[in-house]
């Protein structure tokens, strides 16, 4: 199969190229960049006065199977990163059961081929069932299909067992990905401490539980010299301190999501569970401060923390609603909102989306060139769309975004050569 | 003037003028106490629902002497003993109820927020009893109205209140109120349970309980909740009676015309001194009898009956 898009911007950082000119693709691979290219044979897809991309990577995802399919599955989560413009997700392993063994590595895959929308890579535990008590077999799991290994949503507590994972990941060549939070200064806490826990009277997350652990890690990649990457960044002083490993020259990388550098903790005022999330949304300087954190590149990635709850958890109490919000597909316009405030160029939006993801977890994408597989990413930058429960297609609709008008969203979605999405025809 | 709420879920959401007229109605309305027959019909015929999902003594019978007062219905449901122990959600207790015919929902839970979410999904009025850490608006405004008909005023007061700051609704309802109608507020106690920098809601802190006493017109003692910690906040409770208990000595550091307040229930010997019991600065019993007054008045306002 042959598509030829046609009279697109291109942006790709990875050659330093932002021109319009067609791409050409054929039997899953990019086949030609140049003008003018011809279209024999070959769907032709017009694509004036859109950008095209990189297929978009959203690092961290959380899609529910096994075990909570009523909130997600793979098929639907699948769905939803395609028609947010991403070609491929890496998959947090808190599913019922953790992905801590091949065999749910194994599943988690042979769902996706079901689903075949796009990529999954699944991430797999540190430790046995996510307990932080002992390592999981990290080459089982990479044989089977894990790309990194994380222990996401419950850090591994004691900094001695995340040194050994570490080294450990150094015999597999896996990434580790570090959620950093100190969970005894964090534990009962619902929302950020200041305005948000003194107003609505909650117990506080602070901002140092999270400098604290992200410290540890730094230190730890300074013993091991591992690279460790830090999860959603949602503080001033874990951007600082991120800075400042980076500064030293460790190999440290970061991602941020897009809530963190669009909302502050003023969204959960009036018990909004849909913007109860952990790390929980921060104060303005804290937003403020992972913005310029992302223009700095001091923040490598932007990554949406996708994570569906249904009513059942999320329409209650606010002390009982789950963690977590929907974000795969607000990414884009929230991402294009800082290409518009002036705070990043349109190129470094697609290197936060597609480029960054890829280098550091090591797997296919983040470019168009010649030979490369064929994931790339069409958006229209100004197509405005109203966010609702209907115009969501993921299971789950928790999202702090319902009822705002979005500005940028996807067009065609192309995996490995093959239209998945197209606006329009979900 | 016109009472615009629909539901009374926090201090924060009133404004000096909304208090003043509820202290008013209250003050009004307290005269039928005193009546060899306390009983008017201004609520009959309207259902009035208590949600005790913690246990409570003063203000589930307050708010039932209140309703009752007026005539309104009650119906009295404890989370203990119902379907909640068989795992009822909130949402369905309180749907359930309202389709028997509930008007007015009064919520008393651990959880900070349950009567906000309540009041979004049920439709009715709703009054939060005290709610987690976060609030309890009919105890301030019981402590409001008090402190107004002793002193007069409440602008330019200086309020102490002592204990645990951090984990009381009573506290950060009380801040709010006092602030609101132009009193000072100190907070005293263990450090570790004072507001962090970020949260003290505009009440001053202070380290040592001295300053908070020193030419207080109300000194306000907290109840030390021995069961709403998991770990321990201070090393004994002797400590804490020889360190933060109030006792004639360190209330004369007060004015001399001072109030002398609690919540309930007191643990005497801890948080007060037994030598306090019977002192004419207390004004403990008053705040309980103008309980029932400022929520029989928040019921009228609610329920839309004259008073």
């Amino acid at each position: 199969m042959k598509i030829l898009l046609k009279g697109g911007l291109v942006i790709d950082p990875s050659q330093g190229l932002e021109a319009a000119l067609d791409l050409l693709i054929e039997e899953g691979r990019i086949k030609a960049l140049g003008k003018d290219l011809p279209g024999e044979g070959a769907r032709i897809l017009s694509c004036h006065g859109l950008i095209v991309a990189p297929g978009f990577i959203d690092m961290h995802v959380h899609f529910r199977e096994p075990g909570e399919e009523w909130k997600e599955t793979i098929a639907t989560g699948s769905l939803a990163a395609v028609a947010g413009g991403f070609t491929a997700v890496a998959c947090m392993p808190n599913t019922r059961p953790p992905n801590d063994n091949a065999e749910v590595t194994r599943y988690i895959l042979k769902k996706a081929k079901e689903a075949n929308l796009c990529h999954v890579y699944p991430v797999a535990c540190i430790t046995k069932g996510q307990k932080g008590e002992s390592l999981t077999e990290f080459g089982d799991l990479k044989e089977a299909g894990a790309v990194a290994v994380s222990d996401d949503g419950r850090p591994v507590p004691e900094a001695a067992l995340m040194r050994l994972a570490l080294e450990y990941a150094k015999n597999f060549d896996l990434p580790v990905i570090s959620h950093a939070e100190d969970l005894s200064l964090a534990r009962g806490g619902h929302v950020n401490e200041g305005l948000a826990s003194a107003k609505l009277g909650l117990r506080g997350i602070p901002v140092e539980g999270e400098a604290i652990a992200i410290f540890r890690e730094i230190m730890l990649a300074e013993l091991t010299r591992t690279p460790v990457h830090i999860a959603h960044v949602s503080s001033k002083l874990g951007v600082e301190l991120i800075r400042w490993a980076k500064e030293k020259g460790l190999p440290v990388t970061a991602e941020t999501a897009p809530h963190y550098f669009t909302l502050t903790e003023e969204a959960t005022l009036g018990y909004h569970t849909n913007a109860k999330v952990n790390p929980p949304l921060r104060s303005e300087a804290d937003r403020q401060a992972v913005e310029e954190a992302i223009a700095e590149g001091v923040i490598d990635v932007i990554a949406t923390d996708h994570a569906p709850h249904s009513p059942l958890e999320k329409f209650c109490e606010f002390e009982r609603a789950a963690f977590g919000l929907v974000g795969l597909e607000t990414a884009l316009p929230l991402g294009l909102n800082l290409v518009r405030r002036g705070v990043i160029s349109l190129s470094r939006l697609v290197e936060l989306f597609s480029c960054a993801p890829a280098r550091i977890l090591k797997v296919p994408g983040g470019t168009l060139k010649e030979g490369a597989r064929a994931d790339v990413t069409v958006f229209d930058r100004e197509a405005t769309w109203l966010v609702s429960e209907e115009t969501l297609h993921s299971k789950s609709k928790n999202s702090p975004f319902l009822g705002w008008e979005m500005r940028g969203q996807a067009v065609y979605t192309i995996v490995a050569g093959r239209l998945v999405y197209q606006r329009g025809k979900a | 003037m016109e009472f615009r709420h629909h539901h009374i879920l926090d201090i924060s959401a009133l404004t000096p003028e909304d208090i003043s007229y509820i202290l008013e109605t209250a003050a009004n309305l307290k005269e039928i106490l005193t009546r060899p027959i306390p009983k008017v019909p201004t609520l009959r015929g309207k259902l009035v629902a208590h949600l005790f999902f913690e246990p409570s003594t003063r203000t589930r019978l307050s708010f039932e002497r209140a309703a009752k007062i007026l005539s309104a219905d009650v119906f009295n449901f404890t989370a203990r003993m119902s379907s909640v122990e068989k795992g009822e959600t909130l949402l369905d207790t309180v749907l359930n109820l309202k389709a028997m015919g509930v008007d007015l929902f009064v919520i008393r839970h651990s959880m900070a927020g349950a009567p906000h979410f309540i009041a979004q999904v049920a439709g009715t009025r709703v009054i939060n009893a005290g709610d987690g850490f976060h609030a309890h608006p009919t105890q301030a405004l019981l402590d409001l109205l008090t402190v107004k008909e002793k002193k007069g005023t409440l602008a330019g007061l200086k309020v102490a209140i002592i204990g645990d700051i951090r984990h009381s609704r009573v506290a950060h309802s009380g801040i709010c109120g006092f602030k609101k109608m132009g009193a000072e507020v100190y907070v005293s106690g263990p450090a570790t349970m004072l507001p962090s920098a970020r949260e003290t809601l505009g009440a001053k802190v202070c380290y040592r309980l001295e300053e908070a006493l020193q030419g207080a017109d109300v000194v306000m003692a907290l109840r030390v909740q021995k069961e709403r910690h998991g770990k321990d906040l201070f090393p004994s409770l002797r400590e804490y009676a020889r360190q933060f208990g109030i006792n004639a000595e360190r209330l004369a550091l007060a004015k001399p015309d001072c109030l002398l307040m609690h919540p309930g229930p007191v643990n005497w010997g801890v948080e007060l001194h037994p030598e306090l019991e019977n002192d004419p600065r207390s004004v403990i019993l008053e705040q309980v009898t103008n309980g029932v007054a400022v929520r029989m008045a928040l019921l009228v306002l609610l329920l839309g009956g004259t008073a």
